[in-house]
């Protein structure tokens, strides 16, 4: 089958690169009339500038980086949309083993725990009075990592802006700078955790999903004058990228998918790095292993759902961190960045389960629950975040004033 | 205001990069240009060269950190991170093409950027351009060696002349549609496989 569309995609070598990496590789780009053309990028500035400038059409991003585009916080920034997610969670906190060993000793457990291990970070931070403040990196002032980072400091009772500081390095030097004790701990995407497991320069303090299980990370932003122009493209595009997802999903892949995403020029380091998200038996860094529930989520659960009210919590965190201005304007550009009614229209001729809302409320699921769906049925959850709460995005106003 | 007293800081991990770049900025009479080579305390080497534009590599993983830098710290006075001017469509195209990322701290006018910037670029091509040179250089310099070689396999093992001997593999190439190179190649590794393991 000749390719009809030829489609460039940037991406960052981060485990979530996999949609993309086996839409190609898969041959399910191919089997759409697809010419999916890969680009590994640097940073998320060369993605965004390349995004811009027309170089790309279509990239992986964190989550909430269309959002800060379109909202005009980024330079150079196009307007941008999200028609799909590239899967839930896949994120860890890491920290040097100096800062482990005063966590423990103020009663971090051996488990991911979020809520103890944050409790034992707070009396870590509180113990060393007048001391230099502890530095943790994230990967971009408008990630998931950051806002995660910060929504577990401060429900831990530590003030990441008065507290600790956050400064921004690029993920394949997380290790690096560890090691160098340029910071003290780190939030970013698999494997520049177990990266500094494999070098024994730090612990694994709790991941992603203890502090918001089933919670959104990458997506897959588009150009919106590029989506414009090119419908059947875009559509193609998306089928190849949701049975990528499928088949990413398939615990039976893991082994193949570690070993094709090792590829120097994918993310490039050994395919053992890559497992322990896959199968969600991470390597703690104490030889330690935990089983961290819901780790990455590439497929199940709707996982490529680009739901509205991900893209409103997103936004009330950056209210809630002085990126922006709360303000009706603001939570609409927010809403109407993600877009579930892309996704839904192009998918239903797949016969899968597709939600049959745009926004839920995020942190209400206990347990799975089946959601009503069209065709084939669908679970959602459990979805909960660390401290309890729960994010209605009809309840906007409320959530920002707490 | 004279265009050269503008502070301009080079990042660039490549020394050699950063030197042509240098020398092309005071080539063009900018006297005050910095190159640093290593991001590691990069904050306070802002805070001391207090630069009115930064140039940085495109591949460089830490534009982000230095994007947000400009947003958060008191480092740079009225930190005001850009790509040059947003209506300027063709210099940014150019300039990703390019390799060059050019941040303008402290909301410079584009008149007085875009020379630098077009400076950086031809500078980066200059670059590129010597790069991939030596890169052909070093691939002529192989291929030689590699007929050499094969030269001598079909001389010794065919009892050929040394004339003989390339005018067959130059055949063989012609035939097969490859390279003279490439049959070299191909008749060294068998060679390789077929000798007696013994034989040096």
């Amino acid at each position: 089958m000749t390719a009809s569309h030829r489609v460039t995609a940037g991406f960052l070598p981060l485990l979530d690169s996999a949609l993309l990496v086996v839409a190609r590789e898969g041959g399910f780009a191919e089997a759409e009339g697809l010419e999916l053309v890969l680009v590994r990028e640097n940073s998320w500035a060369s993605i965004r500038d390349r995004l811009a400038v027309g170089h790309f059409d279509v990239a992986h991003m964190l989550a909430p980086m269309p959002i800060a585009f379109n909202l005009g916080l980024a330079p150079l920034a196009t307007r941008t949309i999200a028609p799909l997610a590239m899967g839930l969670g896949g994120n860890a906190v890491t920290v040097s083993r100096a800062l482990w060993a005063a966590m423990r000793d103020n009663g971090a457990g051996p488990g991911f725990e979020a809520l103890s291990n944050g409790a034992a970070l707070k009396r870590a931070v509180d113990a060393r009075g007048d001391r230099e403040r502890l530095r943790f990196a994230v990967v971009h002032p408008h990630s998931g990592h950051n806002y995660e980072l910060r929504y577990w400091l401060a429900g831990c009772g530590i003030a990441p802006d008065r507290d600790v500081e956050i400064v921004i390095v690029p993920p394949p030097l997380m290790a690096d700078a560890l090691e160098a004790g340029r910071i003290d701990g780190y939030c970013v995407g698999e494997p520049w955790n177990t990266a500094a497991v494999a070098r024994r320069v730090g612990r694994i303090a709790t991941v992603k999903a203890a502090i918001w299980r089933s919670s959104p990370e990458k997506v897959l932003g588009v150009s919106a004058s590029w989506a414009d122009a090119n419908p059947d493209a875009l559509a193609a595009l998306l089928r190849a990228l949701y049975r990528a997802a499928q088949w990413c999903g398939d615990a039976a892949n893991h082994q193949a998918l570690a070993e094709l995403l090792s590829r120097p020029d994918y993310v490039g380091c050994p395919a053992e790095w890559l497992r322990p998200a896959l199968s969600g038996e991470i390597e703690a860094g104490d030889d330690s292993t935990v089983i961290a529930a819901d780790f990455f989520i590439p497929h199940a659960r709707a996982a490529t759902f680009p739901w509205k009210s991900h893209a409103l919590w997103f936004y009330s965190q950056m209210v809630r961190w002085g990126q922006i201005e709360a303000s009706a304007a603001h939570e609409a550009v927010a809403r109407d960045t993600y877009r579930p009614e892309i996704y839904r229209t192009v998918l239903k001729s797949l016969g899968v389960a597709l939600p049959g809302a745009n926004a839920k409320v995020e942190g209400a699921l206990q347990t799975p629950m089946p959601v009503g769906s069209a065709g084939a049925s669908l679970l959602l959850g459990p979805d909960g975040f660390f401290d309890g709460k729960t994010f209605d995005p009809d309840r906007l106003d409320d959530y920002l004033a707490m | 205001m004279d265009p050269t007293s503008l502070r301009i800081l080079i990042i660039d991990e490549n020394r050699i990069r950063a030197a042509i770049i240098e020398e092309g900025l005071r080539e063009a009479g900018h006297a005050q240009v910095t190159a640093i080579h290593d991001v590691t305390g990069i904050a306070r080497r802002i805070a001391e060269t207090e630069p009115d534009v930064i140039v940085i590599d495109l591949e460089n993983p830490n534009r982000d950190m230095l994007e947000s830098m400009f947003q958060l710290t008191r480092a740079v006075k009225r930190p005001i991170a850009m790509f040059v001017d947003r209506s300027d469509r063709a210099s940014i195209e150019a300039a990703v093409d390019a390799g060059v990322s050019a941040y303008v701290v402290d909301g410079l006018r584009k008149e007085r950027v875009k020379p630098i910037l077009d400076m950086a670029i031809s500078r980066f091509n200059a670059f590129s351009r010597m790069a991939r040179e030596l890169e052909e250089a070093r691939t002529q310099l192989e291929n030689r060696r590699l007929v050499e070689r094969a030269k001598g396999i079909l001389m010794k093992s065919r009892g050929l002349s040394e004339q003989d001997a390339y005018a067959l593999l130059r055949r063989t190439a012609m035939n097969q549609n490859r390279k003279i190179s490439e049959i070299a190649q191909s008749l060294i590794m068998a060679a390789g496989l077929l000798a007696p393991g013994d034989d040096t």
